[in-house]
């Protein structure tokens, strides 16, 4: 029979959430690495029990630390990550350059094919990448020359945090950065392009098309058809058809177009979920009603999924890496809140339970699907 | 032997009990514990002081005979209670975030 183990993120530790593929009786441990925050965790594709965490604290810096046997025992790897060359500077809030300077890791992504390959998003915005199970970290520097000087930190900070691999083409990556916009590589981390055309950011910007410089906070995509992007902008739900060529709004008939997260459903490739956020302001659902979106068929037209989901005096937010969906027959679709629920849908979001009601804010949600 | 301790999450973090004992060579100051303690317990490094330039992380106090000695520098040596093993040397996470 199949399982799911969820690997949840939060301001104080980690949890893995174990399911036989029902999804109706969870055991939960942790948690790991108590008191510290958690920003991701993963899982190999190439070999499940390879995990990888990112462990950080205001006091101690940031740690990685790495499992060979799905999470039960842990090792910290190597926690080095310098940059490259010239180390240079980026747009600040007040419009000064500022020199980059690396404060934690925001996204672990290993590699489609082998479990020693790794790649690290990092604030301040940079990606690198080990061949070794994590015990060195070389930075492709390349990203940094697609006009870094322009890019600034959100109010999250100058965070890299979206990795995407295509499964068709090992030498193209997707990346996104907050607030910088999306990037593409087609060389394998050398040479990077943005992809920001058609996105518009009206509020953040002084010039709403420029090529950087835009608040994407999440994208996402559909193994079978790489080329075919979804974005959860600052401001829009966004797809793009060509590689991020060319983006068009489809944010529809949503309650609001702010958000966090992104997700496609794993069998559906035109089915795509986002949560509602009221505003940049105000970072809670709309109406205080917890929903998810769901378009099916490539439409803009938005269906709320509230089933099992708090429909009065939710004031949670759902923050831009706490949303997965795992690879059983009847797709189930998780996220998580920083109020500390993990919910989940076995059956593609018209039914949703709480795994687990009171852990610390979640910070990121993925999911591996074992055989 | 320099006996030294650490803050709760680094003791989880290295395995290690309520105190470390170090054998120094030469001088004991800041520097030369730090590198004894990195040396025998690699995972600590980059949590007490930056991998490059050494300087101390900002939440990091260092505390012996009673008295902070974060602000010295670090080479500065270290008293003789210390260096003999008498007293402790402290490093510790600072009162921070409410």
């Amino acid at each position: 029979m199949s399982s799911v183990r969820v690997l949840v993120g939060t301001r104080k530790g980690a949890f893995i959430l174990t399911s036989d593929e029902k999804r109706a009786n969870w055991q939960v441990s942790g948690p790991h690495f108590a008191g510290w925050e958690i920003y991701h965790i993963n899982g190999s594709p190439a070999d499940p029990n390879r995990l990888y965490a990112s462990q950080s604290s205001g006091w101690f810096g940031q740690v990685i630390q790495r499992s060979d046997d799905g999470g039960q025992t842990w090792n910290p790897v190597g926690n080095q990550f310098a940059y490259e060359g010239e180390t240079g500077t980026h747009q600040w809030y007040d419009g000064t350059q500022h020199p980059w300077g690396f404060t934690r890791v925001w996204n672990l992504q290993p590699s489609l094919d082998d479990p020693d390959t790794v790649y690290a998003g990092v604030e301040d915005a940079a990606l690198f990448k080990s061949t070794d199970g994590g015990q060195t970290w070389r930075e492709l520097p390349g990203l940094r020359s697609a006009k870094g000087h322009l890019w600034q930190p959100g109010a999250g900070g100058m965070c890299l945090h979206t990795i995407l691999l295509d499964p068709s083409n090992p030498d193209r990556i997707y990346v996104a950065i907050s607030a910088a916009g999306a990037f593409r590589t087609d060389d394998g981390g050398q040479t990077w392009l943005p992809i920001n055309k058609g996105l518009k950011s009206d509020y953040e910007l002084p010039d709403p098309d420029a090529d950087v410089g835009h608040c994407v906070h999440n994208l996402a995509m559909h193994p079978s058809r790489p080329g075919v992007l979804f974005m959860q902008k600052h401001w829009d739900v966004m797809r793009s058809d060509d590689a991020g060529g060319l983006w068009r709004e489809v944010s529809g008939n949503l309650p609001s177009d702010f958000g966090f997260p992104i997700a496609v459903h794993a069998h559906e490739p035109e089915t795509v979920y986002v949560v509602p956020i009221k505003s940049d302001s105000e970072h809670y659902p709309p109406e205080g009603k917890l929903r998810v979106y769901r378009s099916r068929g490539g439409s803009e037209q938005w269906e709320a999924l509230t089933n099992g989901l708090p429909q009065k005096d939710c004031y949670v937010n759902v923050l831009r890496s706490a949303m997965a969906v795992d690879r059983l027959d009847s797709c189930g679709i998780y996220f998580g809140t920083t109020g500390g629920q993990v919910y989940v849908s076995p059956d593609s979001g018209d039914h949703w339970q709480p795994i687990v009601h009171d852990l610390p804010a979640v910070l990121s949600v993925e999911v591996q699907t074992l055989p | 032997m320099i006996r030294v301790t650490l803050p709760y999450h680094l003791r989880l973090l290295s395995k290690v009990g309520s105190e470390v004992s170090l054998e120094l060579e030469g001088p004991v100051t800041q520097r030369a514990i730090l590198d004894a303690l990195e040396a025998r317990y690699p995972m600590l490094r980059g949590t007490i002081r930056d991998h490059q330039t050494k300087e101390r992380r900002p939440f990091i106090r260092f505390f012996a005979c009673g008295e902070d000695w974060s602000h010295e520098g670090p080479d500065a040596p270290l008293p003789e209670a210390v260096a003999s093993g008498r007293e402790v040397f402290r490093i510790v996470g600072a009162m921070a975030g409410g």
